[in-house]
């Protein structure tokens, strides 16, 4: 899949009320190319629902409903629930939330959902922190982040939210990164033909959230893929395939890159740098990158 | 366009929901049509869908929502989109 082979149908209309360099929008077009028209959006408390733009006007050219920040999963399956006895069964139904939404406080309603094995995909979009109500730590937060409400750097790791989902036995399940598109529209186009819970992730690196200049949203993408803080890979039946670099990181026909090609370009991690550098909290990170990589090894290779 | 007579509070979809955002821009992104490829990374990675996809792959910038982050000349591998700051005398 080369990139000239994304259709242009574009449901997403310019004018929005989204940062410059939004990862969420990027992320949010190539769901719209990959999931057509007939979709319908399941949106909670989160950065989308600013994207949406002001009443009595919005960006998004699909429906869309706006929802209370922890029912995102159940919202979406009283929907899909709806559509199935009015016999539109060929609607995909898309649960859109971001990390705080999925991680911490909409994490019993997807649960839920999951469990009961309702026909949805969710979507979560991952910039690692809360960034709508401004830059408060999430569980999705890495160690050693700056955020409003972690002033001197994270004290705890992240969730493995992945391995959470996986605890579902979900028929498809996958993450992604808004640096690769082709990648993303190949996994949202597998996840609209399953039939069943479908579950989503996609990095999103966020230039004020993290404190990056704006046009280094892709690059951060790539990094953090290429550095081992972010894995490619999908789940189908309980059988995980990692792809692209993460697949090579994995079987180590290449070497991940240090962390700190990834992290030096974050204000988010200035204080490890500046005024000194911090080589013990440099290298926590980076063990607890190699422990996870050594844990995808031995269950996966 | 369909208006739907419901009790709740709709919206409707419009280009332009939050004004002419290209007004926020500091930077303004020019194209170099020699220069370019036709690769169209710079289409598939604007956030702001203001990268028009011609019929033959040649691309445009709708400088009427460009907000200006300057992804599409981070992202061209040949250089054929550069930056210059707005309201520059030439």
């Amino acid at each position: 899949m080369a990139i000239k082979n994304l259709p242009r149908e574009e449901c997403y209309l310019p004018g929005s009320a989204a940062c410059p360099g939004c990862p969420a929008t990027m992320a949010l077009r190539i769901t719209f190319k990959a999931l057509g028209k007939n979709t319908m959006m399941i949106v909670p408390a989160c950065c989308t629902a600013v994207i949406e733009s002001l009443h009595p006007h919005t960006s998004f050219d699909i429906p869309t409903m706006n929802i209370a920040f922890e029912a995102a999963a159940a919202g979406a399956s009283g929907v899909e629930a709806g559509l199935r006895m009015q016999g539109k069964t060929d609607t995909t139904v898309v649960a859109w939330a971001g990390d705080g939404g999925t991680y911490d406080i909409g994490i019993q309603a997807l649960s839920g959902a999951l469990e009961r094995g309702t026909n949805f995909i969710y979507i979560c979009y991952n910039n690692e922190i809360y960034s709508n109500t401004g830059i408060q730590r999430s569980g999705a937060t890495p160690y050693g982040a700056w955020t409003t409400t972690t002033v001197g750097g994270k004290t705890e790791f992240r969730k493995e939210m992945g391995e959470i989902i996986q605890a579902h036995h979900i028929p498809y399940a996958a993450q992604t990164c808004i640096a690769y598109p082709e990648d993303m529209y190949k996994k949202l186009v597998k996840a609209k033909g399953i039939k069943g819970p479908k579950y989503i992730e996609i990095m999103a690196p966020c230039p004020p959230g993290w404190r990056f200049s704006m046009e280094k949203t892709v690059e951060m993408g790539t990094m953090a893929v290429e550095t081992g803080a972010w894995a490619l890979y999908e789940v189908e039946n309980d059988k995980v395939t990692f792809n692209g670099k993460s697949k090579l990181i994995l079987e180590k026909k290449i070497e991940r890159k240090p962390i700190e090609d990834w992290i030096k370009h974050q204000g988010r991690f200035r204080h490890l740098f500046k005024p000194k550098k911090d080589v013990k909290r440099i290298k926590t990170i980076e063990d607890h990158i190699d422990l996870i990589w050594e844990r995808y090894r031995k269950r996966h290779l | 366009m369909k208006k739907y007579d419901v009790v709740t509070t709709i919206s409707y979809p419009k280009k332009g929901a939050m004004g002419k955002t290209g007004t926020w821009r500091v930077f303004r992104p020019i194209l170099d049509k020699v220069k370019c490829v036709k690769c169209l990374r710079c289409w598939i990675y604007c956030p702001e869908a203001t990268v028009i996809r011609n019929k033959d792959d040649t691309v445009d910038i709708d400088y009427e929502y460009c907000k200006g982050c300057g992804i599409c000349a981070n992202v061209c591998k040949v250089k054929a989109i550069t930056m210059e700051r707005e309201g520059k005398k030439k």
